[in-house]
């Protein structure tokens, strides 16, 4: 009899996968409407599994045979996914009760989808990190569709799983290229196969379709073209995780790829993640002025901010991973912040996502209109807001990388999105008010919303302990 | 005291323009009155102790600019120039805020108004009390703000507006002149302290600059740059276009800026600076020169104008150019006491008009008025009074100091100094002519105006004429009062050495005298000599012995002494004139009102060049005002709009939004369009790298 593997690093996950299959066991067989149950219970499983996940800090541990990696820099990534998926339920759960389509598969879905992210993140061979991607993404597929009857979200849906087929696909035949050429499919075998001389040219190749298939996960262009469609059409709440969950996850996997087995091609990769950052930045900047859709706009704001932070992997030095993770977490705060604000967007109780419905809400809702200023100027990245210290520091890892060009261009396609963004603060404080938005009646929105606008407001007071994590989970990443 | 003296009307600028709103009208006027009153008060025994007692001092306030070689620090200079300069303008403006509380009394920006007047106020002080340059110029370019201020007053008048407009930049073309002059100075003396630029001064009389190419006496330079921006402030003749215009400001803003205070800071200033115009003759000549042409222009222009206060402001233009060329000559302590009288009975005048146009329910215009004297006979008797002190009718204070001024230019012996004679003499009778043909349109024959006009005709309250009859108090006796002490006697040990002395013009004018008698006796002894040249010798030699004789002792080569004893026709000559011009205003709008017309119509050509100011406002038009608009309409649309713009923002805009549109059209929402961008993107990203490998 074989050895079990160990199985203990992976003790968050496991927790939440069973968290998951008991509650929907307890969703399906329990009397009446258990959803708002279900919807504590899976936060409250989330909690304990950041918990967990926190729980040796410092340390690193590999499971099942290799396998399976924790160190700083997957604590830190994990954490995040889960604080993002947690706040995206809690975020949610009023509005899908308000539109009569509460069901307890969805949290069970985020779990499960939050299990999927987490595998990602701590994946160390291709086949872990494809099951990790496949397991997160089909029940984030669901979850896009989860309003059935509504046309827009099914053929988001729909758009979503069949160019996620194809990502995947592409990541997958990348893979196999990389196995058939360096032999093995763990990261620290493709690792040690590549470092020694001249790398063959498939694993070259491999390697650019694995990137492709991640940058589709991160909605980076080329391979951005679904994010509008999908956020627009998902329920707001799911666009809500789609917009930093996932990504969170997908870049921090990118970033494990890449500085990991893929090290030794840092010459090849590192000029295709600059072109595809330097695209994002742009389709970002440029696509978003045309936007009437407030959740479109955030499609695109969130393609362009995936090109800020691929700057700071495309800069493959440490400093340039903990600038990527410093943003990844600003990124959370602000988005949080703001799609706490468009959740709650209604007139007259049904949901509105024009950019015109912010009209004059700096005079109907002094406060809203406020925080979502602070997200705006933040995103657009004006000092002394945190947006402008994220992109500061994934900026200044490139300049010291000598992507001197690369930093130019960003900052110029900053600028260009800085008009849509402040777009949206003119429309609230000088466009007079149409119909005036309904009061956020969700206290979690609320709390949501002031947390966020503070931590991005104050951000530069103590940017420390941000940016200390990050160094640490960097470290760890660079030299584990 | 010195402190407070200058500063409460800063205090009382700053309370009402924040908080006027709040005070409301009525305590607004009445802490910005009480402010400036105390300050006047305080004013007496300022000029008790420094100037009549000779306590010259300089109160330091703060450090302000430390830098290298440039240390300039704000303190307050007392000496006799500057206390007279206080006392003239803090009197004449409290009588003017006092003015004020009834003559806007109908106007919703009262505080504004007060706070603004104030606010002149203290400007005009830190220039008067200045102890260097940067200083002088701070002040300088206040009075230049509250002059813009005020003119532009009623802002929702297109008129008002250019009017301030205008002001403030023919004002920036002097005040260019003046900076250049400072910086001369710096470069010079390398401080821009009065005190150590004056005692330097003599060391530095041959001195010279290589500009453009070209050697300069460096002090006629700095003195000619100086003056530059004197003319801007004073509207001489060049930059006086202005100052008309500037009538579109309330009356009392013109009465205490445009005629009693601030167009005298020119005249301030180069008296201020006269140790060092001492060792320029060449620009002293300039002031001569531009000072006689300004007063004889003006006063032809005055002679046809028929709104009420253009008549008075062109007479302003005109007496200013009599103090310059006062300056000119040397007799800066006549510049000075002139500037003091007129500033009297101008501010009177220039209220007494304020009260008529009140009395019309705002109007202007002469030939609308007429009869009045029966309904404002207040006004009319201060219209009175103020003309005569104009005309320099003596007892009246405008006879003292106009007088001396004509005096000086005569004994100044120079060809200019007798052209400047000549030209103040014809001035002189223009000024009776135009004063009496003002007071006849207005006050006498046929009521002109409509009836509801005539009906509404009422004296002005007594807000409005008591500080009319303080006026036309030192009006009358400011002049015999200060006589002995600006001009007469007891002169040296009044101005101390605040001024200088005119030396070096009585060494320049001696000279001339000397080699004038030479040449005669030169000319004597070669025996061809006939009986013409014998007299002009001998009388060449008489002067200049009766000069000596008369005044051997210190100080007394002065062009002032000499003044006073020039022959008696020429002191009578003024008298002359005005009695003339007097005459024919009567003879013209009293007897037979037809001849202005008719003299008007006989000579068409001249009457229309005078009655358009000689054109200068064309001139300028044409030849500044259309090319630069015509620049900056190119620079605007070609350069900025079409370059700038075209290729910054809008081109920049125009791009974004194409290529926004561009990708927009790219999501077209078709599953297989995406697809086929990933699958482009992905052959494009490894075809690159394989080309690479």
């Amino acid at each position: 009899m074989t050895d079990l593997p160990s199985m203990l690093p992976a003790l968050p996950e496991i927790v939440l996968a069973l968290a998951a299959m008991g509650l929907l066991m307890f969703g399906v067989f329990a009397p009446g409407d258990r959803t708002r149950l279900c919807t504590q219970a899976a936060v409250a499983t989330m909690a304990l599994a950041a918990v967990l996940v926190m729980w040796d800090i410092g340390t690193a541990a590999e499971g099942f045979f290799g396998q399976f990696v924790v160190n700083d820099f997957t604590r830190f990534a994990k954490v995040m996914v889960l604080a993002a998926a947690a706040l995206a339920l809690l975020m949610g759960r009023r509005w899908f009760e308000t539109e009569g389509i509460q069901r307890f598969e969805f949290p069970v879905l985020m779990m499960l989808s939050v299990v999927g992210m987490m595998l990602m993140i701590s994946a160390n061979d291709l086949i872990g990190m494809y099951m990790g991607l496949e397991l997160q993404s089909l029940a984030l597929y669901v979850m896009a569709t989860i309003q059935r009857d509504n046309v827009r979200a099914t053929e988001a849906g729909l758009k979503y799983f069949v160019l996620g087929a194809l990502a995947s696909g592409l990541l997958l035949y990348g893979a196999s290229l990389v196995y058939g050429f360096s032999g093995t499919t763990a990261f620290g075998g493709i690792h040690d196969a590549i470092a020694g001389g001249e790398p063959p040219l498939g694993v070259v190749v491999g390697m650019v379709f694995v990137v492709s298939g991640l940058a589709f996960k991160v909605s980076a262009a080329p391979f951005h073209m679904w994010t509008p469609d999908v956020y627009e059409g998902a329920p707001t709440p799911v666009t809500a995780l789609f917009a930093v969950a996932p990504k969170v996850a997908a870049i921090s996997l990118f970033l494990r790829v890449l500085m990991d087995p893929f090290a030794g091609l840092i010459a090849d990769w590192q000029q295709v993640v600059a072109i595809v950052a330097l695209l994002s930045m742009i389709v970002g900047a440029f696509a978003a002025i045309a936007q009437e859709n407030i959740k479109r706009l955030m499609a695109y704001s969130s393609i362009g901010h995936m090109g800020f932070a691929l700057v700071g992997l495309a800069a493959g030095t440490p400093e340039g991973v903990r600038g990527v993770l410093v943003y990844l977490a600003i990124y959370l705060f602000m988005n949080v912040g703001t799609f706490a604000i468009i959740i709650a967007m209604r007139q007259q109780g049904r949901p509105v996502e024009g950019i015109k419905d912010l009209a004059g809400l700096g005079r109907t809702r002094p406060l809203v209109a406020l925080s979502m200023g602070i997200f705006m100027f933040s995103m657009a990245g004006i000092p002394p807001l945190a947006g402008f210290f994220a992109k500061f520091y994934v900026f200044m890892a490139a300049v010291e990388a000598g992507l001197i060009w690369l930093a130019v261009l960003g900052v110029l396609a900053s600028v260009v999105s800085a008009f849509y963004y402040l777009r949206i603060v003119k429309v609230m404080y000088f466009d007079e008010p149409l119909e005036g938005l309904d009061p956020m009646s969700s206290p979690t929105l609320r709390i949501v919303m002031g947390a966020s606008a503070v931590v991005v407001l104050f951000f530069f007071l103590v940017p420390g302990w941000l940016v200390g994590t990050a160094e640490i989970a960097a470290a760890a990443l660079v030299t584990g | 005291m010195y402190v407070a003296a200058i500063f409460l009307p800063l205090l009382g600028a700053v309370l009402v323009g924040l908080f006027g709103r709040r005070f409301g009208d009525t305590l607004s006027q009445f802490v910005t009155c009480l402010l400036m009153g105390l300050s006047a008060v305080l004013s007496v025994p300022i000029f008790m102790e420094v100037a009549l007692a000779g306590n010259a001092q300089t109160v330091p306030l703060l450090a302000f600019i430390n830098s290298g070689d440039l240390v300039v620090d704000w303190a307050l200079k007392f000496d006799t120039l500057s206390a007279v300069m206080v006392l003239t303008v803090s009197w004449v403006s409290f009588l003017v805020h006092v003015y004020s509380i009834g003559y806007m009394h109908h106007d919703p920006g009262i505080p504004r108004f007060m706070a603004y007047l104030s606010l002149f106020t203290f400007f005009m002080f830190m220039l008067v009390t200045a102890d260097n340059l940067v200083q002088m110029f701070f002040g300088w370019e206040g009075v230049g703000l509250a002059s813009y201020l005020l003119i532009g007053f009623w802002y929702d008048r297109q008129s008002a507006n250019a009017a301030a407009i205008k002001a403030f930049v023919v004002n920036r073309v002097g005040d260019f002149g003046f900076a250049l002059g400072i910086f001369g100075c710096f470069m010079l003396f390398g401080t821009i302290n009065l005190d150590q630029m004056f005692s330097a001064a003599p060391q530095m009389a041959d001195a010279s600059v290589t500009l453009f190419g070209v050697e300069w006496h460096a002090l006629t330079i700095i003195c000619v740059l100086l003056f530059i921006g004197a003319m801007g402030k004073s509207a001489q003749l060049g930059l006086h276009t202005w100052l008309p215009d500037a009538m579109e400001g309330p009356t009392p803003v013109s009465a205490l800026i445009h005629a009693a205070t601030m167009v005298t800071a020119g005249v301030f200033m180069v008296a201020r600076m006269s140790p060092l115009f001492e060792y320029a003759p060449a620009a002293l000549a300039v002031v001569v020169v531009v000072g006689a042409a300004t007063a004889f222009f003006a006063a032809t222009v005055g002679c046809t104008q028929t709104d009420i206060k253009r008549v008075i402001a062109y007479s302003t233009c005109s007496q200013l150019g009599y103090m310059f060329f006062a300056l000119g000559v040397g007799a800066y302590q006549a510049a000075i006491f002139h500037l003091m009288t007129h500033a009297f009975f101008k501010a009177l005048l220039f209220l007494s008009a304020g009260s008529v146009i009140h009395a019309m329910s705002d109007e202007q215009d002469m030939r609308n008025m007429g009869g009045l004297w029966k309904h404002i006979p207040v006004t009319y008797v201060m219209m009175w009074i103020g003309s005569l002190a104009l005309a320099g009718v003596p007892v009246f204070a405008g006879y003292y100091s106009k007088d001396m001024i004509l005096e000086s230019a005569f004994a100044a012996g120079t060809g200019l100094g007798t052209l400047a004679f000549v030209l103040g003499i014809l001035a002189a009778a223009m000024t009776a002519f135009y004063s009496w043909r003002l007071l006849f349109m207005t006050f006498h024959g046929k009521p002109r105006a409509n009836e509801t006009v005539m009906a509404h005709v009422h004296e002005s309250p007594v807000v409005m004429t008591a500080p009319l009859a303080a006026l036309a108090v030192g009006a009358v006796f400011s002049g015999m009062v200060a006589y002995d002490h600006f001009v007469g006697d007891k002169h040296p040990t009044f101005w101390g050495d605040s001024i200088a002395y005119n030396v070096a013009g009585s060494a320049i004018a001696g000279e001339a005298h000397g080699e004038d008698a030479a040449q005669a006796t030169h000319e004597a002894a070669m025996g061809d000599a006939d009986a013409e040249a014998d007299t002009h010798a001998a009388e060449s030699a008489a002067a200049d012995d009766a000069h000596g004789g008369g005044h051997g002792d210190v100080a007394g080569q002065g062009v002032l002494e000499r003044a006073h004893h020039v022959p008696l026709i020429i002191k009578l000559l003024p008298l002359i004139v005005t009695a003339a011009g007097i005459a024919l205003a009567w003879v013209f709008y009293i007897r037979t009102p037809a001849y202005p017309a008719a003299l008007a119509a006989r000579f068409p050509a001249v009457y229309r060049f005078v009655l358009n100011k000689w054109y200068f406002d064309e001139l300028y038009d044409a030849v500044f005002v259309r090319p630069a608009f015509r620049l900056g309409r190119v620079l605007w649309k070609g350069g900025d709009g079409a370059l700038i713009d075209g290729l910054g923002p809008d081109g920049m805009a125009a791009v974004s939004r194409a290529v926004a549109a561009r990708l927009k059209q790219f999501q077209s929402g078709y599953v297989y369009h995406y697809a086929f961008l990933m699958i482009i993107g992905v052959v494009v990203f490894v075809s690159w790298r394989l080309v690479q490998a």
